[in-house]
């Protein structure tokens, strides 16, 4: 008989989901706007005017698979 | 909760330190997208540049939207856009996708079927690449300069993002109904209907979208090819470096606790 083997790594419980909410909610929120900037801003969507921000990550988006112009 | 011989701290996890680990995954995937972008992808971007630049100069004109490109109005030279801006982009997304993947994490360890740490986290990444990139890349593939009509930007972009909230849905749907499934028809023939179903939901919308073809006549189809199979390996190296660089701080952290 093999005897069971410890794990070398605990296994924790997950994470109660009142627990994330408030995480998830503001990195939420700041993480998608990161996301948008790359992904969008100054493209068909703009809050800032000009074109800087869309051209500073022109390739990035492009190569992300964002529509870009 | 399986204690460890020291037993002295029990082994949970905070968001804090997986939103830590997600931050640090984040920007490592960034890095090394980066890498590979700059190496697989800028040749085809460069080639689809010069190929605009020779269509702009014999008349053919962008609408007013997108009348901005490098070619004509350089705010950020073509040097800097393809090695430092086109690194801030793609570790600005690893971290914003670096957040929201250890948030995603936070909620799926110990809900989506009894994995480990690890193989939730590389799970969560295939899941995510699928759902997030690939789905949507097949549905609206992306387009290098030089290939897409500035008149339809704003259709283009609402459907992409759309795209990509519909199969998301979609995804967590299926994981949910795996879940409804597992107990009447165990977990394999539950994970395999709801990848089925997943699978039948996104191709049916893609189908009922539209669909633009807008690849000007004459672009070169290996250049096409090479600068979508390079955006494709950016987003898998991307994910991929995210999930695993995960997955090891992880499992370093909780080896530690």
């Amino acid at each position: 008989m093999t005897q069971a083997v410890a794990l070398p790594t605990p296994i924790p419980v997950s994470i109660p989901v009142r627990q994330i909410l408030p995480y998830a909610v503001f990195t939420g929120i700041i993480s998608l706007l990161a996301l948008y900037f790359v992904g969008a801003e100054q493209g068909a969507l703009a809050i800032f005017e000009g074109t800087y921000v869309h051209e500073l990550v022109h390739d990035a988006r492009h190569l992300l698979g964002f529509p870009c112009h | 909760m399986p204690l460890t011989e020291n037993a002295t701290a029990p082994t949970t996890l905070t968001v804090r330190s997986l939103l830590v680990w997600g931050l640090l995954a984040g920007l490592v995937g960034g890095v090394l997208a980066f890498g590979f972008a700059f190496v697989f992808g800028e040749p085809s971007v460069d080639t689809a540049i010069s190929i605009e630049e020779a269509g702009a100069d014999s008349g053919h004109s962008h609408g007013e939207a997108a009348a901005h490109e490098p070619a004509e109005e350089e705010e950020v030279s073509r040097a800097f856009q393809s090695t430092g801006g086109l690194g801030i982009g793609t570790v600005a997304y690893g971290l914003g996708l670096g957040g929201l993947f250890s948030l995603a994490f936070a909620f799926a360890y110990g809900r989506i079927g009894p994995l480990t740490p690890r193989a939730t986290a590389v799970a969560l990444a295939g899941l995510g690449y699928v759902a997030v990139v690939l789905v949507p890349f097949l549905a609206y593939p992306a387009n290098p300069p030089a290939v897409g009509n500035g008149e339809t930007i704003g259709d283009r972009t609402v459907l992409f993002f759309g795209m990509i909230g519909i199969s998301l849905v979609a995804v967590v749907g299926a994981i949910f109904a795996a879940r409804a499934l597992t107990p009447r028809v165990g977990g394999w023939g539950a994970t395999v209907a709801a990848g089925l179903g997943y699978l039948v939901v996104v191709t049916g919308v893609a189908k009922l979208l539209p669909t633009f073809q807008e690849v000007p006549a004459g672009f070169p189809g290996n250049v096409l090819w090479e600068f979508r199979i390079a955006s494709l390996g950016t987003s898998a190296v991307l994910w991929a470096g995210i999930g695993i660089v995960f997955a090891v701080l992880l499992h370093r952290g909780l080896s530690r606790a």
